[in-house]
């Protein structure tokens, strides 16, 4: 992917599984989210090719990706439907499978049987991932008015709705306090646990990224430049290497820095 | 106390500096011919009218008041609203003149709805709504004049054949959003009015179409006493569709989805939701309700012509919806009565309506900046209602 004379990531190949996640790592600018814009039809790719299950990703638009490959993602800023009720964001997230059986609004006009059926079970769905998030409470309540931390979990969960069978979270701990970032770690574990999802996680929390992930691959300046186990990861000398070319030492993965200490 | 000093001397230098051209000169006829007349009193009348404005308007604090009313009492008010207006002709002060001007008014309410589907629902802001308005009133003329159809068919013709014009016009705005998208749709309300001006030998031009036939029910023709009351129940009947339609589309997953486009594109992209269909069925929802609404006010007025279609329409129907409040069904109301209802009942002012008109949006948009009624009825929910 370029943007002019920049080449914002070139040649990253890696591959992601059910019950795994797979966390993305790297500086500032490493080309983490366009991996993500690209992957989800956001941007389309200057050259390459791009599959999931065999489906060729680069050819189809953002919303046909999401439908069609069943690839969900949250964003780096949150992005809800903030006059919206938390019901109404996890609603719209059902919308394909409604207005099928809305038979593009017709049925549901007329009220029909099929459609009201149909709603129930949307409900039902939205409700299971509303338990799951700890949001019940919150079904009725306007998702603007959520603390950011719920605001969080509420675009998790929207994203799960749609039924994925990828989910593509960016920095979902971004601003979180250590007690919600320990929660969403365990939301993610379980999810991992209980749910045949492929996950891949940016994350700039080294606690969130050690702790749940299978895998990791490490970008910096738009290239691949380590993959492995979150042990291995810890002890490669690149990544280390790339870290430290950073002035911003909050980006410095703790454990990183303690290694290059001794 | 000295702050409140300053702002009121900047906002009256303001005012001055705008009236110097608009109210300082005035071109005077005389023997000589034209010349133009200092009128430096004016000028200095608004200054001190501006200034003495925001010196009180600072001290003042406006109240906040929230018309927080609980959603079954707004239900109940609708159908107490219903209620009245279908009384209406019954009531012993309806006279004709009555009737006439709530059929009116119906009809920028029936527009109002119509394009809060546009605007409050799919958050398009679509500046060029007569156009819709217009292009049902001339099918309705032209069916009726070339193929002598009757207006219960030429009704839902003119329906869909203003929601093509919708689709029509949607196409070449799709990327376009906020201001952008509002100046297009200016210029397409403005073409579709040129070309009914200059199409003469189909629309007739500026003269219009005349002798537009009145409608009958089952083949029953009216005199005219009797035919203000039956198109005041066929305006309330086709009012009362859309806004049903309106309350059963927001809670559809259509209506969702036009309200989640509104807040955040890219997300909806993200959920699968095609923002393309989207649009193109707001904007073709939308000009149906104006198109049905225009070929009622053909078959009312019996005359049409390219006037009655000017930019001025499309502002008074986005002012309704914006000073309403966006999204709510009986805000709608009460601005329709406000901005086209009063008006017409002082005639005699007619020449400082326009004036009325901007002091009406100025206090609404000091006092109340989201419409006179907002607040938003989640369109499901899990609990009971509060
Ligand atoms: N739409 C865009 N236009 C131009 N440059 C972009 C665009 N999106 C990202 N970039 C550039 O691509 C590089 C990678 O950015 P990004 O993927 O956001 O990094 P991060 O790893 O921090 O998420 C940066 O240098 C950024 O400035
Ligand atoms: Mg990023």
């Amino acid at each position: 992917m370029r943007f002019g004379g920049l080449t914002a990531i070139a040649g990253v190949s890696f591959q992601a599984h059910p019950n795994q996640i797979t966390a993305i790592i790297g500086p500032n600018g490493a080309g983490k989210t366009t991996l993500f814009n690209c992957l989800t039809g956001f941007y389309r790719p200057s050259a390459g090719r791009i599959t999931l299950n065999g489906l060729p990703l680069e050819r189809l638009a953002d919303h046909q990706i999401a439908r069609q490959a069943r690839i969900a993602r949250t964003f780096q800023n949150i992005r809800l439907f903030p006059m919206m009720t938390v019901l109404e964001n996890l609603m719209v997230a059902r919308h394909a499978p409604l207005m099928k059986a809305s038979l593009f609004s017709v049925a549901g006009l007329l009220g029909l049987k099929r459609y009201r059926d149909a709603e129930a079970d949307a409900i039902e769905v939205a409700r299971r991932w509303l338990d799951r998030f700890d949001l019940t409470a919150f079904a009725d309540t306007e998702a603007g008015a959520l603390p950011h931390g719920k605001q969080r979990h509420l675009e998790i969960a929207r994203a799960l709705c749609t039924d994925p069978v990828l989910l593509c979270l960016d920095e979902p701990a971004a601003g979180l306090n250590p007690r919600e970032t320990a929660e969403l770690t365990e939301r993610l574990a379980d999810l991992r646990r209980t749910d045949d999802i492929a996950m891949l996680l940016i994350e700039h929390d080294m606690s969130v990224v050690m702790g749940v992930s299978d895998h990791i691959v490490v970008l910096d300046h738009g290239r691949k430049i380590a993959e492995g186990s979150p042990f291995e990861i810890k002890r490669d000398p690149a990544v280390i290497r790339a870290y430290l070319g950073e002035t911003d030492d909050e980006a410095l993965p703790p454990d990183v820095a303690g290694d290059v200490a001794c | 106390m000295l702050a409140r000093l300053k702002s009121a001397l900047l906002a009256g230098l303001a005012a001055a500096l705008l009236g110097l051209p608009l109210l300082g000169f005035r071109l005077t006829d005389s023997a000589t011919g034209l010349s133009l007349a200092l009128r430096p009193w004016w000028v200095a009348a608004a200054f001190g009218v501006v200034m003495a404005g925001r010196f009180v308007m600072d001290g003042l604090r406006l109240p906040d008041i929230q018309f927080q009313a609980p959603h079954d009492i707004r239900r109940q008010a609708g159908l107490g609203l219903t209620l009245f207006a279908a009384l209406l002709p019954l009531l012993p002060f309806a006279g004709r003149n009555v009737v006439d001007m709530a059929t009116m008014v119906l009809i920028y309410v029936m527009l109002g709805w119509g394009l809060n589907i546009v605007v409050g629902l799919a958050g398009l802001l679509d500046l060029g709504f007569v156009a819709f308005y217009a292009v049902g009133a001339y099918s309705y003329a032209l069916f009726a004049q070339y193929f002598h159809l009757s207006f219960w068919i030429c009704l839902p013709l003119a329906g869909m054949l203003a929601a093509l014009f919708g689709l029509v016009l949607g196409f070449p705005v799709l990327r376009l959003r906020g201001d952008y998208l509002a100046i297009v749709t200016l210029g397409f309300g403005e073409m579709i009015r040129q070309v009914l001006l200059n199409w003469q030998s189909l629309t007739g031009g500026p003269r219009g179409l005349s002798g537009i036939p009145r409608p009958t029910l089952f083949g029953v023709t009216f005199t005219p006493e009797a035919r203000v009351i039956f198109l005041y129940y066929v305006i309330l009947g086709l009012a009362l569709m859309v806004n049903l339609l309106a309350l059963r589309l927001r809670r559809l997953p259509i209506g969702r989805a036009w309200e989640a486009l509104r807040e955040d594109e890219i997300a909806c992209r993200s959920l699968g939701l095609n923002p393309t269909l989207l649009k193109l069925s707001a904007f073709a929802t939308g000009a149906m309700c104006a198109g049905l609404a225009g070929s009622f006010f053909a078959t009312r007025q019996g005359f049409i012509s390219p006037e009655s279609f000017t930019f001025m329409e499309s502002a008074v129907i986005l002012a309704i919806v914006v000073l309403g409040g966006m999204g709510s069904q009986i805000g709608i109301v009460l601005a329709a009565v406000l901005l086209v209802g009063l008006p017409e009942w002082f005639r005699e002012f007619q020449q400082y309506r326009m004036l009325a008109f901007g002091i009406v949006m100025v206090l609404i948009m000091l006092w109340r900046p989201s419409g006179l009624l907002s607040a938003r009825a989640p369109s499901i929910r899990l609990g009971p209602a509060p």
